[in-house]
């Protein structure tokens, strides 16, 4: 595992700024001066927010035309940069302009938690619990945050890249047999 | 199992209103009595369990009646906990599709809260993912949503191909066009015999399957499978098509037709099944944005959406085709959407058929391409070229790449990070049905308890891509 940590792209080596282009994605840069824009390598709009900005954001970006709710996940750049670990990656469509938009917020390993947006899309809501089930970032005011698609009673985060691939012990062993 | 970073993920650490209460409730079966040893070893669900209504917070309620968008349903505060029934309905239910799992909370035969419980088929698709090499990924894919596999690999492949930077020749670009059209209607067909199923319309059941497995018999001779092909892959596909496809396709564009004329004497002027489906199960275009809700079921509530026309891939652009919008937002809206769907995807099939273009049927680029099998014959470094991208695979530059199709689902979505491997540093799949299921709860609400199987099938969700 020594390949490039790949949320740093463009950042400390490259100080080039990148500006977006369209007017929705300026608007929203303009009114947030703390939301880095990036490109993504695909030439995809990026903007990097910080956590405690996420929901005055992205109720922004819905209001600047951004209608369609996505995607919500997160990644898991374990070892692969310095904190923050996860990155929590939100996908955002506007229909009337055909324009994407990915917001990506830092969370640290102590303190992987996330404020939620089910207030601002209300379908955030089982991606906001697949990420909690399977990365174990908790996300606060969300209306029924428990696991989605693990068994309850399941340990540890499966899609974080400490958890282990093989070696899962036997479920239902408890279950009482038949007669 | 994990390090001690990760967060204990008990019930203490859950915030949001009614955890205390829910907890509770674990530790009791029923009101009042005593809960039996077994019913807590042999389910586990507690935390998911659709809390009685005295139990449940204001929150809760609002959520599991999908009201949180907008408020127009009819919700009587007042009424007493005896006067309503919770069912459980699935997973193992015959017309949920899979494995999908509602709770209901039922008036009589009113349906008051639904609350959709799903996981059953999870298999940890996308930490499989990561183990696997850009070129084996689209066996991986291929099988979530198993009614559309090639869908799911050219979301792949196009995610993939985005990142390396590289072009893919018209051929092949035709083929990809010509099997994720045929796909569509196949997958539309299997869509048409369940929604008639479960209506209880026994014979378009028959029909759909039958009219599917023409187009199954083409894929099998294209690619030596009827489903999970592995066919489109990085690069372009994995073999041109086979001798005489021009007929077997021909074919196809002569009798599906005919089918769907049968169709619509069975089914569109119905006055069962229109009594079943006008009016059943409507959500609104606001609603379907809010959360998320793509494909079939956006458009036939009014919005004209289509990734084919608004972000076009593979050159789907270069073809003519319209896209059907609804109005109503209903179930029947849904069907009158997906057959006239069927009918454009078969008006690209056409255009495919009289242009195909001439050329490799993969791209050119060494890095991605093994060489032909003349030249290994021929040559130790193709022969060790060959090897090394079956074994090591190639690299993709380290970056992030989100890429969608139009899957008949709706928006299939890939979300590909890579750190420079050969194999991804993390792969999401947003799945259009992952959507889909979370707004049940809106078309249900208010709806008689039989409408719940039609509004299921009219949303056609395959539980492979809601659970991964």
């Amino acid at each position: 595992m020594t390949g490039q940590p790949p949320g740093e792209s463009a950042t400390d080596s490259e100080q080039v700024e990148v500006v977006p282009q369209h007017p929705i994605l300026v608007g929203l840069a303009s009114s947030h001066p703390a939301a880095r824009f990036e490109e993504s390598i695909t030439g995809q709009n990026v903007f990097r927010v910080a956590g405690d900005d996420l929901v005055s954001f992205v109720s922004a970006a819905r209001d600047a035309g951004f209608n369609m709710f996505i995607d919500l996940t997160a990644v898991d750049y374990h070892r692969q940069r310095p904190e923050p670990r996860f990155d929590l990656v939100i996908s955002l469509l506007a229909l009337d302009a055909n324009v994407r938009l990915r917001v990506l917020v830092g969370l640290g390993s102590d303190s992987a938690v996330a404020p939620s947006i089910t207030g601002i899309y209300p379908g955030a809501n089982f991606f906001e619990r697949e990420v909690f089930d399977l990365f174990g970032i908790t996300f606060t005011g969300h209306p029924d945050l428990t696991r989605i698609l693990m068994p309850d009673d399941w340990e540890g985060a499966p899609l974080r890249k400490d958890y282990p691939v093989g070696s899962v012990p036997v479920q239902f062993r408890d279950t009482p047999k038949v007669q | 199992m994990v390090d001690d970073t990760t967060t204990d993920l008990t019930d203490d650490n859950i915030s949001g209103a009614g955890g205390d209460e829910r907890r509770r409730l674990h530790e009791v079966w029923a009101i009042g009595t005593e809960v039996p040893d077994w019913v807590t070893a042999s389910t586990a669900e507690g935390a998911q369990l659709m809390v009685p209504r005295e139990h449940a917070s204001s929150a809760d309620l609002l959520e599991e009646a999908g009201a949180l968008v907008d408020d127009d349903r009819i919700f009587v505060e007042d009424s007493v906990e005896d006067e309503t029934t919770i069912l459980n309905m699935g997973p193992q239910h015959p017309s949920t599709h899979g494995v999908l799992r509602l709770q209901l909370e039922l008036n009589g035969e009113n349906v008051r809260r639904v609350k959709p419980v799903i996981g059953y088929l999870h298999t940890g698709m996308e930490k499989t993912a990561e183990t696997l090499t850009y070129l084996q990924g689209p066996t991986n894919v291929t099988r979530m949503d198993y009614l559309a596999p090639f869908h799911n690999e050219l979301c792949f492949s196009l995610a993939t191909e985005a990142m390396l930077g590289i072009d893919i020749p018209v051929r092949a670009q035709a083929i990809r066009v010509l099997m994720t059209e045929l796909n569509r209607v196949a997958s539309h067909l299997t869509w048409l015999a369940t929604q008639g199923l479960d209506l209880g319309a026994l014979s378009i059941m028959i029909y759909g399957i039958r009219e599917r497995e023409l187009i199954l018999d083409f894929f099998e001779k294209t690619t030596g499978l009827r489903m999970n092909h592995n066919y489109i892959r990085p690069g372009g596909v994995a073999a041109d098509l086979p001798d005489g496809w021009e007929q077997d396709v021909a074919e196809i564009l002569e009798v599906i037709p005919k089918g769907m004329a049968d169709y619509h004497d069975l089914l569109t002027n119905n006055p069962i099944f229109l009594g079943r489906t006008q009016g059943v199960g409507v959500i609104t275009a606001d609603e379907c944005l809010a959360y998320g809700i793509t494909g079939p079921v956006l458009r036939a509530s009014g919005v004209s959406w289509d990734l084919r026309k608004s972000q076009p891939y593979s050159g789907i652009d270069k073809y003519e085709f319209t896209v059907p919008v609804g109005e109503n937002g209903d179930v029947y809206d849904r069907y009158l959407v997906r057959l006239e769907e069927m009918v454009q995807s078969l008006v690209i099939v056409r255009q495919v058929l009289d242009s195909m273009p001439r050329g490799d049927y993969r791209t050119e680029d060494l890095k991605v391409t093994p060489p032909p099998r003349k030249r290994i014959d021929e040559s130790m470094e193709a022969l060790i070229h060959h090897f090394k991208i079956f074994t090591e695979g190639f690299k993709v530059p380290p970056g992030e790449h989100y890429q969608a199709v139009e899957s008949p689902r709706g928006e299939l979505g890939h979300y590909l990070v890579s750190n420079g491997e050969a194999k991804p540093w993390r792969l999401h799949v947003r799945a259009p049905s992952f959507a889909a299921v979370q707004g049940l709860p809106m078309m249900m609400g208010d709806q008689l308890i039989a409408d719940t199987i039609a509004i299921i099938a009219s949303i056609d969700p395959v539980m492979g891509d809601v659970d991964r």
